[in-house]
């Protein structure tokens, strides 16, 4: 199949989900609140004397990012499994990987919309200077991202139908978070001290090559995980 | 039945070499200038961790060609694997702190090479619960493929997001560019000691297999339920 064809199928499966997504706007009103309440409950967390909050900031912003979006995963094919929808997916004449490429850009339109009302509220509760870098900020919460959102969305798939999927996710995808999530954390910190953008260059190679690797990989083992 | 016991008597001679290279290493191997008796430890250590990390290697390779061949020798085979890589694992997590007590005076430090092996066994873990939560054996069967070649894939980012921060651990002596950095006495001992645990590995994984064969030919029965 032509390329052309599998971003156009993608296309069209991500845009019903997204659709359905916006029109119920459940999902998305309970994970912005969800932000908001992890952001508050750092707050209540820690010691503002001990700890000056731009040396907090980073780990803040991506432990909330990490819940939010492991929340929003679960979502993906949990949708599908009524009324056996999955099932009317898997018989449409397109190829399996764009169900699957249309389900991670779903989930990435759904992870941006929560990182966007995370990044200025922790800039409003904490106080943290993130206008200035907004370029390579926006750029390092990208490419983290996309490595995360692909590999979850791949054990989505999977989770969802077995026993206890809310819980098995995270305890999949855990392991493979922590990676992209150590170099983001770690070059959050550097943005937003303001050191100068060689000085996360290596991490941002990292994590591009960590969203290729799982992106590529998730394309090529997601049929197996729903051909009969 | 055969296979069963063929991995009965491996794992019994192992056994009977470890309880040898641990006469060899306290009784007849020098004393570490700096260490002390500590050192010792190392003559398990190394090797476990040796056999963690490829167990999880083979994982993913019997994976990849199961996806293909849909084979399901090779599925008990990465079933066995993973389970007989967790418990090297954890002996890698036990005798680690045992040692780093006396050395580093902590049982636990936040290290690169402490976190990967960390890592590792949440892998471990997580693959065997994915196994455990499904309990249609062909749908297992796919789903634990597909996380084995991501847990395959991932081991190299582990090492490299490790080897970006400082670490306290000591730097490779055997597997290293060059002559290893060991005299002959202990690193005999060393290489008594890997090939015992390479013993022991096939020894477990030939077990764990023949009870996964078992396993299954009941379940056709219809006589348990799944693991």
């Amino acid at each position: 199949m032509r390329s052309p064809d599998l971003l156009r199928h993608a296309w069209a499966v991500a845009s019903k989900d997204l659709l359905v997504e916006f029109r119920s706007r459940t999902a998305i009103l309970s994970a912005a609140v969800f932000v908001v309440l992890v952001l508050v409950v750092f707050n209540f967390g820690r010691d503002p004397t001990a700890i000056s909050n731009v040396d907090l900031a980073p780990s803040i912003l991506w432990v909330t990012f990490t819940f939010a979006a492991i929340l929003a995963l679960n979502r993906a094919f949990q949708l599908e499994l009524e009324n056996q929808a999955l099932d009317g997916l898997l018989l449409a004449p397109i190829e399996r990987s764009s169900i699957y490429v249309g389900k991670l850009i779903a989930n990435l339109v759904f992870v941006a919309t929560i990182e966007l009302i995370g990044v200025p509220l922790l800039a409003l509760f904490f106080n943290v200077p993130v206008l200035s870098y907004l370029l390579p900020l926006g750029a390092l919460i990208a490419l983290a991202t996309i490595g995360f959102v692909a590999v979850g969305t791949l054990f989505s798939a999977m989770t969802v139908r077995t026993r206890f999927a809310e819980l098995l996710l995270p305890v999949l995808l855990l392991p493979f978070m922590i990676p992209p999530l150590s170099w983001a954390v770690l070059a959050t910190g550097r943005v937003l001290a303001g050191r100068p953008l060689s000085e996360i260059a290596g991490w941002l190679n990292m994590l591009a090559v960590y969203d290729i690797v799982f992106v590529t990989l998730a394309i090529f083992l997601f049929p197996a995980t729903v051909n009969e | 039945m055969r296979m069963l016991r063929v991995g009965r008597w491996i794992t019994a001679i192992g056994l009977a070499l470890l309880a040898g290279v641990y006469v060899r290493a306290l009784a007849f191997t020098p004393i570490e200038q700096s260490q002390g008796l500590a050192q010792k430890i190392f003559y398990l250590h190394v090797p476990a961790a040796i056999w963690a990390e490829t167990a999880m290697i083979l994982v993913g390779l019997a994976s990849i060609v199961y996806l293909f061949t849909k084979d399901p020798r090779l599925d008990r085979f990465a079933a066995s694997s993973a389970e007989v890589g967790t418990v090297f694992c954890a002996i890698v997590l036990t005798t680690g702190p045992i040692w780093g007590k006396p050395i580093w005076g902590t049982w636990w430090t936040w290290d690169a090479r402490l976190t990967f092996t960390l890592f590792l066994f949440l892998l471990y873990v997580g693959y065997l619960l994915l196994r455990s939560a499904i309990p249609d054996p062909a749908m297992r069967a796919r789903y634990a493929a597909v996380l084995g070649i991501c847990g395959m894939c991932e081991v190299p980012f582990i090492h490299l997001s490790v080897y970006m921060f400082p670490t306290l651990h000591p730097m490779p002596i055997v597997l290293q560019p060059g002559r290893p950095k060991l005299p002959w006495s202990m690193l005999s001992t060393w290489l008594l000691s890997l090939g015992v645990f390479t013993l022991l590995y096939v020894g477990f994984v030939v077990q764990r297999y023949a009870v996964s064969y078992f396993r299954e030919q009941l379940e056709a029965a219809g006589e348990v339920g799944h693991a």
